[in-house]
């Protein structure tokens, strides 16, 4: 790399402070970029900005309470039932990959534009509640048990199979009115959440065992299909591997 | 207040594709360039790891790569009867971040214009007669016209390597190409992608039909390549990771596979990121620009003087970046005065879905601009007398991954949830595809750009605020060639097709394209547009703004190849025009 007044970062990206002044520094001390001036060669640190760590999907929960996590269990089990296709949603890892969702960047729309002011608009407008997903989930999932316990005197947990069915239908149908939330806004971003952790790779905590992959025949990260392309109408029968890789292929103890 | 820096040449705002080929131009040149871009700095290596790139929930759902609406973002309306409001999370469109821009997300689609866009007002008047244009439309000429633009679609397609088959090549018509465009100076740099079965599928049956299918241009290397700036790239896996990913395997062109690691270790060019530009500065008469002004990542401000200013950012920056510096004047619908904000457009996206019993597409296999095509009911590739609207639109199969957040498609009616969704989704997976119909999308007076009144960024600056709905002419388009894509598809013979003309209003939520053009447009009359045939700001004429937001309208193609073009349009304007005689290129 070019040096002007540059110095190399032993092991790191050479850089250029802009005039050589102090250290750039972000407003919000949390954000690890910094203004760069660049010229040269450019180098960088090895998977500087690659790498995903993996859910523990053993640990406690990151976001929900005990009542909450049983609570969207009991839901992603029914959005997803274990049948002869798959596992259930719950079985999958969905409501482990929800929370982990809750507890990350995601949980807060911290990439969002969340200025005010918040008004309704037309349904083409998208998306313009004041309120992030945690918050959808705190109060959606309240408001869902204190209508089960008063319509059935148990919380959404507790219900039937089919009773859960026939309420999630009445939410999707905006049936029900919630008390501290638009039924749509919450259910909508229930079944999302659900859907994503179900076919997202397995690293979030969702999709166990490449379970949805396996379902449709998708084969997940593979890199490589240009022996593939030409072979027309053809079940190609590819084993899924996930970016951490696949069951067997980790050694067991 | 701002700190004033050492004096430079020329300073080039943002570092996608138009950026990144004019810095590099003028380098050559001899000049002294800064470029600055907002975002990061990427690079394939630290960023588009083989081994971490197939994650659909960081970059589809979460939009890694995209710019953060938290950062800046736009207002939307369908009329100016309405309140604009924010889009919070990008739906229609998917503006990029950091070097290489939307490109390095992009499908890699690269159509030219055809010679009769550059005209179309005129062509359309000729053909049609001299009232024939309806009053809602504002088409117009671009200044310009196809020899003066086919030696820059050239150098462009050379520059990322693309892969097609020439169909108009100097000398005569070529089987297999597409007999549409316009005459080549030379073929595609590389041959065809090799073709998966939906589009195989496709074009056996349209070549039944009469049509002439053509393998989309993608500028998605076919083979090992290295471009006349020495970058080489490798070949495309089709790894179905790609329109919304960076592309780990060097294959898909973007300015930082192409033009950036040749740029970045030259003397006379520096990079400055993560740095935001709030302002263009001028004189006290606005007859010249005098520098920029920007805001680093840790908020300090800093003016960077410069001989020649160009800003080359994405549409909407582009036109925001005018409207913030009071360049030119701001358009009113009311009045239809005022060039900048004039014309934005859109694209109209229409699709036709098939569902098939026993047939195996193995979806997952794709890439953003494998395919094939035809263009026999493109913009006025077909006789429009009568049919009560004029453009059309590019029909073609090109299955992108059908990665599994996203791609399951479903017959109408479905359930989204339960036993029978999850059987639905199964049985569907592999034995559907879909025929897209990429049309165009003509500007209209009432269509438009500005400053919001109420909603502003981060730094306080107001949002650019869209008013835009689809036109009767485009709906009416729409319904025309969805049905002739229908009628393809029938003849395919599935078990059922759903055809899903595009309908209005415009609607933010679901992804269509990130086709926005216009707002600052190109031609040859100043009091109808803000940049003359170079992408030079009437009457500052050391200022030039290139982009889409050059196009007066957009017609029924994809809008990269001609960002390029224009790029190396106007970096052809200033080194060989600008530099020997400073000062406005076209007199008025």
């Amino acid at each position: 790399m070019k040096n002007k007044d540059d110095t190399a970062e032993p092991g790191g990206l050479t850089r250029r402070e802009l005039l050589g002044s102090s250290a750039a520094l972000l407003i919000g001390a949390s954000v690890p970029v910094q203004a760069l001036t660049l010229q040269g060669t450019p180098t960088w640190k090895p998977l500087d900005n690659v790498a995903v760590a993996p859910v523990d999907t053993e640990a406690e929960w990151q976001f929900f309470t005990e009542e909450e996590a049983a609570t969207v269990e009991a839901i992603v089990e029914r959005l997803i039932p274990e049948d002869d296709l798959s596992m259930s949603g719950k079985d999958a890892g969905c409501a482990i990959f929800i929370d982990r969702q809750l507890a990350s960047a995601y949980g807060e729309f911290e990439r969002l534009y969340m200025h005010g002011p918040f008004q309704d608009g037309r349904p083409e407008q998208g998306d313009q509640s004041a309120l992030t997903p945690q918050q959808r989930y705190r109060l959606g999932l309240g408001s869902l048990n204190d209508y089960c316990r008063h319509e059935h005197n148990a919380a959404f947990a507790e219900l039937s199979g089919d009773q859960r069915d026939q309420i999630l239908s009445q939410l999707e149908q905006n049936d029900i009115q919630l008390d501290d939330i638009d039924t749509l806004l919450f259910f909508e971003i229930v079944l999302q959440n659900t859907m994503e952790g179900f076919f997202a790779d397995p690293l979030y905590g969702g999709n166990r065992d490449m379970v949805s992959w396996k379902m449709l025949g998708f084969p997940g990260a593979r890199y490589d299909y240009r022996n593939y392309v030409e072979r027309h109408n053809e079940d190609l029968r590819f084993e899924p591997v996930s970016i951490g890789g696949r069951s067997d292929w980790q050694t067991q103890g | 207040m701002a700190t004033k820096l050492p004096p430079t040449d020329a300073v080039v705002v943002g570092l996608g594709w138009a950026g990144a080929i004019i810095a590099n131009q003028l380098v050559d040149a001899g000049l002294r360039v800064v470029g600055v871009e907002r975002g990061p700095w990427r690079d394939t290596a630290k960023d588009f790891n083989i081994a971490s790139v197939t994650d659909e929930l960081r970059y589809a759902q979460r939009q890694e790569l995209m710019l953060r609406t938290a950062q800046n973002t736009i207002t939307m309306r369908n009329n100016p009867s309405q309140t604009a409001l924010p889009m919070r999370q990008w739906g229609s469109f998917h503006p990029g971040n950091g070097t290489g821009g939307a490109g390095n997300h992009w499908a890699g689609i690269t159509f030219r214009f055809q010679p009769e866009e550059f005209r179309l007002k005129s062509h359309l008047e000729e053909r049609y007669g001299a009232d024939s244009i309806p009053d809602e439309l504002s088409l117009q000429d671009w200044g310009t016209d196809w020899s003066e633009m086919e030696p820059h679609y050239d150098a462009f397609e050379k520059i990322a390597g693309t892969s097609g088959r020439a169909g108009n090549l100097i000398g005569g018509k070529q089987a297999g190409g597409n007999p549409f465009e316009g005459e080549r100076s030379s073929d595609y740099p590389n041959p065809p992608l090799k073709q998966p079965y939906s589009p195989t599928l496709f074009a056996d049956t349209a070549r039944e039909m009469g049509y002439q299918p053509f393998p989309v241009p993608a500028s998605l290397v076919s083979q090992t390549y290295t471009n006349p700036l020495g970058v080489t790239m490798g070949p495309c896996t089709f790894c179905g990771f790609c329109t919304n990913y960076g592309c780990a395997n060097y294959s898909k062109a973007s300015a930082i596979t192409t033009v950036l690691p040749a740029l970045i270790r030259k003397d006379n060019f520096e990079a400055r990121t993560h740095c935001e530009v709030l302002q263009v500065t001028t004189d006290s008469a606005g007859r010249r620009a005098t520098g920029i002004i920007y805001v680093d990542s840790a908020g300090r401000r800093w003016e960077q003087p410069a001989e020649i200013v160009v800003i080359a950012a994405f549409t909407f920056e582009n036109v925001r970046l005018m409207l913030t510096s009071n360049i030119g004047e701001a358009y009113d619908p009311a009045t239809r005065r005022g060039t900048t904000g004039r014309n934005y457009a859109y694209q109209t996206a229409n699709n036709v879905q098939l569902f098939f019993d026993n047939k195996n597409f193995n979806p997952y296999i794709g890439a953003g601009a494998v395919g094939m095509g035809i263009d026999e009911f493109n913009n006025d590739n077909f006789d429009h007398s009568g049919l009560g609207f004029f453009g059309g639109g590019s029909t073609r199969v090109t299955p992108i991954g059908a990665t599994p957040i996203n791609a399951r498609p479903t017959p109408p009616g479905t359930p989204r949830w339960g036993s029978d969704w999850k059987r639905a989704t199964v049985d569907n997976y592999a034995s559907t595809m879909s025929i897209g119909c990429e049309a165009s999308n003509y500007s209209s007076p009432n269509n438009y750009l500005s400053l919001d009144p109420t909603y502003r960024d981060r730094l306080g600056r107001p949002l650019l605020r869209i008013t835009f709905d689809f036109t009767d002419n485009d709906l009416r388009m729409a319904q025309y060639v969805t049905e002739k894509t229908a009628e393809i598809a029938r003849r395919m013979n599935p078990r059922q097709i759903v055809a899903n003309p595009r309908v209005g209003p415009w609607d933010g939520r679901p992804y269509q394209s990130s086709h926005v053009v216009g707002g600052f447009i190109m031609g040859a009359d100043p009091s109808t547009s803000s940049v003359n045939k170079y992408l030079q700001v009437w009457g500052v004429p050391n200022l030039f703004v290139v982009g889409a937001s050059a196009f007066p309208q957009n017609p029924g193609y994809n809008p990269t190849g001609t960002v390029g073009a224009l790029a190396f349009k106007a970096a052809d304007g200033i080194v060989n025009h600008y530099l020997r005689n400073p000062g406005e290129m076209i007199s008025t």
